[in-house]
Order: C-alpha cells, then structure tokens, then sequence
C-alpha cells in the first residue's frame, strides 16, 4: 500500500462501488457470455450442449446472414456520405444566419432528431400512406402512380434511409456548426479583402479547417448506422421481413422468434467484432487529429 | 467600414451584389428549414383533424379542429399508464446514470487507487460494444433475477452510459489543482469536494448531461421493447406502435399518440436548448 494512501483508496472505492456493480453486471458479465453462449446451441432461455465452432459455421453459410449483412451494408451506404453532406450544407446555412433566425432556423432543423423512433414511423408511415399520404402528391407525378414504399423492396432502403437523415442529421449538424465557429474569422476577413469568390472561400478555407469535423461526423455515423434496427423493424413488420433484415434484426429474429439464442450470439459477436473494429478505427483518428493539435 | 462604402464607389456596386446574394441565400434557408419541418407540422395537424377529414382534406389547416383525437387515445388506450412507465423509467435512469458517473469519473480524475486505469479502459470498452449485441444476454440476466416485465428490469441495462463517465471525468480533469488544494486546507473530505465544490462550480455539465440522458432514456426502443411482455408494462415509445389495434386505422388518434409521445422531448428541447448543444459538442469531444 506504499504507493496509495489508504483513506483515498478506501473514498475511491466507495466512489466506483456503484459502477462497478452495474458495468460488471451489465457490460462485461454480458459480454463474456455473449461469447460463451455462440459457441452452445442453447435456446433462448435454459442450458445449451458445447458444439464448436457449429454457429459459425452455419453463419457463412446461411443465405439470411448474408442477405442481412449486405442490407446493412447497403443502408449504411445510403445513410453515412449523403446524411454528413447534407448535415454540412445545413450547417453551412444557418451558420450565415444571426440572432433569433438563426436559432428558429436551427431548431427546425434539429428537432426531428430528439424524438422517439416510433413517432418518426407513425409520422412517416402517415406521410407516406399509399392511399391518403400527402407525398404521394409528390410520388404520384414523378413515378406515374402512387408507391406503397414499405412492401415495394427497391424503394424501401433508399426511404428507410432518407427518414434516418432527416431524423438524425441534427446531431452532425450541431457539429459542424462548432466546427465552422471555431474557424478563425480573421481567415474570412482577409479572404474577403483579397476579393475571393465564394467557391474560392469555401475550397480554400472553410472545407480544409472543417475536414476533422467531416471525418468525426463519418465515423460516429458509420458506427451508429452499423447498428440500424428501430427503423427497418417497424417499417417492415407485417411485411417480407427477410428480404429488408439488417444485421441487430436478424439477433433479434434468431433469438426471439426462432428461440435459439446460441446462434443469435453468434450473430452478435459478428456484430461486435464489425462495430468493434471501426470504434477502433475512429479512435485511432481522433488520436491522430487530437496530437496535431 | 461606412466611409469606405461611400468613398470608394466599386466597392458599393460589390456590397450589392453581396446583398442580394445574401437574401436568396436566407430565404433559402428558410425555405429549407420549412421543408425540413413539414412532416412534424403535417402530424400536429392531422392531430387536430376530424377522421372524415384526415383522408380528403390537403389544406394546411383543419377545418374544424378538433381534439377528439387526443381524447379517444387518453381514454381507449393505455397511454396515460404508458406515460407513468416513461417517467419512471427515464427519471431513475437520468438520476441512476449521472450520479453514478460523476461518483466514477471523479474518482478516475483526481484519486489515486489501485485499478484505475483498468476501469478507465473498461470504460473506453463499454464505448465501443454496441448494446444491440447484447440484447439477447441482456434478457437472459434479466430473466434470470425475475425481474423482466419489471421497471427495474427495462432501467438496468440502459445505466450503460459511458459517454457521461468519459464527459466527466474531462471535465474534472479541467479543473485547477488550486481548488482542491484550497478546499483540502479548509479541511473538506474527498465527498464534500466532489458535492460541495467540484460539481456546484458548474452544474451546466451536469444538467446537460441529465436532459441527454433523460431524452435518450424516453427514446430507447429496442431494450423498453423486449422488456415489456404486457401492455401495462409499456414505455410510451414502445406502445404507441406495438399495440396495433391501441388506436385503429385513423390517422387523427396515431398522429394525435405521436405528438403525445414525442412532446415531453420536444419541450426538454426548445426549453434547454442550449443543453442540448453543449452535451452533444461535449459528447463529441468538440469544443463548442
């Protein structure tokens, strides 16, 4: 005990009493059977028999993993690239805007993204409605007849998608507004002086000073895309769910619908080990953007 | 700058241009910003429209408001009991998870015990795990106390709140050694400097780490979901779409379940808007 002081040590451990009995109960004892249980055939609840490396086996090969794999990759395609360009024009937006505008504007923009998912599928779904919705007055022109978004497979990840940036693009949007107010404004003065066009100032100055900003906002939203469940489950139900099933779906269908919670750990550890992987990632480049500075 | 404009004449002609380029611009914006908007306007109105009215009338607004759909889900479905559920659930977890985490990262910034650093990497770990892979372990730990069904049961798993320990310990890690120094002199315990001193110095972080909390708690879906097996049992996310028949097929009682739902996290919003702000740049590791 030389090196601690054990009245400090004593006042530490009552400090970190209460995180450590919920994180250990509830983030690594689950991890570590998560682990356990993807290698048993053990149904949802109840003991399971040892069977190898079986689960993942039948993971390559089965057809729906692979189909849930893709969709998620293809949603996070849709979301990640086009939701942080259109967050970054927002923000490019309202950052031009003062006073009491600029906080209306914002606000119009960024409430969507604190409410619940379920009330963005209520609202959506009436938006969408393929006999009353009103954007069907917009759909209805360009594709000739109403869509029914939801059980037409084409159009149901594009949507999907195009719901979650409207949703979600706050949070990117708030981002880069820190970002654009950290710019120094003497930079925009000069520029100005100088007689530079607005391309001028935005290639040159505003896009480069904002780059570390841009590939913050990517990772965060590639890691929370990865992740996608909310939405894709409540649009698809009662629909041709395996044809729309994301990756936390098909965890959720093996181990709550099929009963079989060895093989959904498996698909869980997949899961882990992707999220995990580009957590990593983007921890490396926060290191590298934070070292520069 | 206004005897510039006035002697140099170009530069008039230039400061035109810029005007008007910067009205198009605003109005686009607001423009844009309206359009944003649309689909939460277009509920709130379909809200207060008559059923007859939902499927035929496209007018920005009702022609006889009405709020027959607010009173058919408050009285025919569970929503007020789905209300309580909310409460319960995001206010202990609000209190639960940032009490918790200030106690941590107060203790990992400015104590010194044996384990530290593990429990920092802990922390980083738990960052990283995507809570959805553990659902399905999550359910089994939760079956196995008896607690599924149970606030307690859908409030346990959703403590996991690394984000805040990781805020305040930054936080803590920020403040002058010469505070601790003076209020140690003056003879406070390690506890009267954490409650006494550090946190009242500015409870901005930690009331924006509550309102982010609290809105993310009464926005959780995927766990309030598995862990209700009954309807009573239902957080307000979760029933208003999980119960099918809750309200039938018209449009005017769902939009009128969705404001519902979606209002006490709209109203944290715009009340503590600049919270709101200040969690996510903090969260982000931005400075805001």
């Amino acid at each position: 005990m030389s090196k601690y002081r054990t009245s400090e040590v004593l006042v530490a451990a009552v400090l970190v009493a209460p995180f450590v009995a919920i994180y250990g109960w509830m983030f690594i004892y689950p991890t570590i059977q998560m682990v356990q249980l993807s290698f048993t055939n053990a149904p949802l609840i109840g003991a399971g028999v040892w069977v190898g490396l079986t689960n993942y086996t039948r993971m390559f090969a089965d057809k729906i993993f692979g189909a849930a794999v893709w969709n998620t990759a293809y949603f996070v395609l849709l979301t990640v690239v086009p939701g942080t360009a259109v967050a970054l024009g927002i923000a490019l937006m309202v950052s031009r805007l003062k006073g009491w505008l600029q906080s209306v504007i914002l606000s119009l923009f960024f409430l969507p993204f604190v409410l619940p998912v379920t009330v963005v599928y209520l609202i959506w779904d009436w938006l969408l409605n393929v006999q009353f919705g009103i954007l069907q007055q917009v759909i209805t022109p360009i594709v000739g007849r109403p869509i029914n978004v939801w059980r037409t497979i084409p159009w149901f990840m594009p949507f999907a998608a195009l719901i979650t940036i409207w949703w979600t693009n706050g949070f990117s949007i708030l981002l880069f507004l820190a970002g654009l107010r950290n710019i120094p404004k003497e930079l925009y003065e000069a520029a100005a002086l100088d007689g530079g066009t607005r391309w001028q100032v935005f290639s040159r100055i505003t896009w480069p000073l904002i780059w570390p900003v841009t590939v913050l906002c990517l990772t965060i939203q590639l890691i929370l895309q990865l992740k996608i469940f909310d939405q894709v489950y409540l649009f698809a139900v009662g629909g041709r769910t395996q044809a729309t099933m994301v990756l936390v779906q098909y965890i959720y269908e093996q181990a709550f619908q099929k009963n079989s919670g060895g093989y959904a750990s498996a698909i869980a550890v997949a899961l882990f080990v992707i999220v995990v992987a580009f957590s990593i990632l983007q921890f490396q480049l926060l290191r590298i953007r934070g070292n520069r500075q | 700058m206004t005897s510039m404009a006035t002697n140099i004449s170009p530069m008039a002609g230039a400061r035109r241009g810029l005007n008007v380029g910067h009205i198009l611009l605003t109005a686009l914006s607001i423009i844009c910003a309206l359009l944003w908007f649309f689909p939460l306007y277009w509920a709130l109105v379909t809200s207060f429209r008559h059923d007859d009215e939902t499927v035929k009338n496209f007018g920005l607004l009702p022609e006889n408001p009405t709020l027959d759909g607010y009173l058919y889900v408050i009285q025919h479905s569970s929503l007020p009991i789905w209300y309580l559920n909310s409460t319960i659930v995001a206010v202990s977890v609000t209190i639960i998870a940032v009490f918790m985490a200030a106690c941590a990262g107060y203790a990992i910034s400015q104590l010194h015990f044996p384990g530290r650093r593990l429990l920092w990497w802990i922390i980083l770990a738990s960052f990283m795990v995507p809570a959805q892979a553990l659902i399905v372990n999550h359910f089994i730990i939760i079956a196995g106390v008896k607690l599924l069904n149970t606030h307690a049961g859908t409030i346990l798993p959703m403590l996991i709140t690394p984000v805040t320990v990781i805020v305040y310990k930054q936080f803590f890690d920020s403040l002058p050694r010469e505070f601790r120094e003076a209020a140690v002199m003056d003879g406070a315990n390690p506890f009267q400097l954490l409650f006494r001193v550090y946190l009242p110095m500015n409870w901005g972080v930690t009331t924006a780490l509550a309102i982010i909390t609290f809105i993310g708690a009464w926005n959780a879906f995927l766990w309030p979901f598995l862990a209700a097996q009954t309807e009573r049992m239902m957080t307000v996310t979760v029933g208003i779409t999980a119960v099918q028949d809750a309200f039938g097929v018209f449009y005017g009682r769902l939009m009128a379940g969705a404001v519902l739902a979606g209002l006490p996290v709209a109203l944290a919003y715009i009340i503590f808007q600049k919270r709101v702000t200040q969690a996510i740049t903090l969260s982000a590791g931005i400075k805001g």
